[in-house]
């Protein structure tokens, strides 16, 4: 349930990165005026896409296999809770690389990538608590 | 044996969460909208320092004039994700005619050097490759201590003769008119960037290109026959 709901929180974090990547909305909401420098740096992109679309992608993933978890059938089984640390675990490895590019090469701190960055680690947290509880 | 919950009002907060969710989104691109489509649009007068840098035919019926800033994130938005469509759409169709007149901000360290920069590329007929240069690796010079470094990379990227390049940045060739064309803007209304002259109206802000289109369809009946 935590991981649904993080993973909810999530996707609207980055829909709304993705949206103003895209010229959706006309100006982003931070206050350093870093999270623009980030977004519009040559890493704001990953195999040609946006890379905030890849966390919608991935928070979507999340949300969905996390709401399969709970769902009786699947309740007791291992393979979604598995799924979800390995989703999460990819997760927070990408987000550790974009962190790394924010702190050593573009210098900037983008505070919507933060919060995302600690939504994919505290959903990293959870399922592995989950895994470690299903086992 | 498989344990029997009631997911309900756990469901039930979810919906709360995405409702949220969704009305954030909604309100900030209202927002965006209130920005762009409903500004107060003033009057403006005509420059009359250096015409700026043109693109675009002269028999276009609407005239933009882009009031920028090469440091300004919010005018690289502008760059990267709205002209792409505005030259496609309304420059190469012959419906506008673009005008991009220099307003480096004072609180922006490195925008006169990058203005200065295009100006010296532009001397030789490249400036909007440079600037398609400066906007599109901001990321890659607006940190960096020895930018203009990064301005002679760009120059030679784009074909610029550096042995000319190097003496026009050198001499300053044209910081006195970009300096002269900045306080032509600031005389006219314009305070910050991007700012937009659309058929004689001011709008600032990195508008969206609906928005953008929107208005240059306004100004199309004033100036066509």
């Amino acid at each position: 349930m935590v991981i649904a709901t993080l993973s909810l929180i999530g996707f609207f974090v980055a829909l709304y990165l993705w949206f103003w990547k895209i010229g959706f909305i006309g100006s982003i909401a931070c206050g350093s005026g870093g999270c623009e420098t980030v977004q519009l740096s040559e890493y704001a992109e990953f195999l040609g896409l946006p890379v905030a679309l890849y966390g919608v992608g991935g928070y979507l993933m999340l949300f969905g296999v996390s709401l399969l978890s709970l769902q009786p059938s699947w309740f007791e089984r291992r393979e979604p809770t598995i799924a979800l640390v390995a989703l999460a675990g990819i997760g927070v490895a990408f987000t550790a690389y974009l962190s790394y590019l924010e702190a050593a090469v573009i210098q900037e701190w983008c505070r919507w990538c933060l919060v995302s960055a600690g939504i994919i680690t505290a959903i990293l947290v959870a399922a592995v608590a989950g895994l470690r509880e299903v086992s | 044996m498989a344990r029997s919950i009631n997911l309900k009002p756990f469901y039930f907060g979810l919906g709360a969460v995405a409702v949220a969710g969704g009305a954030w989104i909604w309100m900030v691109k209202a927002q965006a909208g209130g920005t762009t489509t409903s500004v107060n649009p003033v009057l403006v007068g005509i420059a009359t320092s250096f015409e700026g840098y043109l693109l675009g035919a002269d028999s276009a019926p609407v005239e933009v004039i882009e009031y920028a800033d090469f440091q300004c994130p919010a005018c690289a938005q502008f760059a990267i994700l709205t002209m792409p469509d505005v030259r496609r759409r309304l420059i190469n169709t012959g419906l506008v005619r673009w005008r991009f007149r220099d307003f480096p901000l004072p609180m922006h360290d490195k925008a006169s050097a990058a203005h200065l920069a295009a100006a010296c590329a532009g001397e030789q007929g490249r400036f909007w490759e440079m600037h398609d240069q400066l906007y599109y690796n901001h990321g890659a010079w607006v940190r960096e201590r020895r930018a203009e470094r990064k301005f002679r990379d760009f120059a030679r990227a784009v074909g610029v003769e550096l042995k000319r390049y190097d003496a026009c940045v050198k001499e300053g060739r044209y910081a006195a008119r970009i300096a002269s064309t900045k306080d032509d803007g600031a005389a006219l209304g314009v305070s910050s960037t991007p700012t937009f002259v659309i058929g004689g109206l001011m709008v600032a802000g990195s508008i969206r290109y609906d928005s953008l289109r929107t208005l240059v369809d306004r100004a199309r009946p004033a100036t066509t026959p």
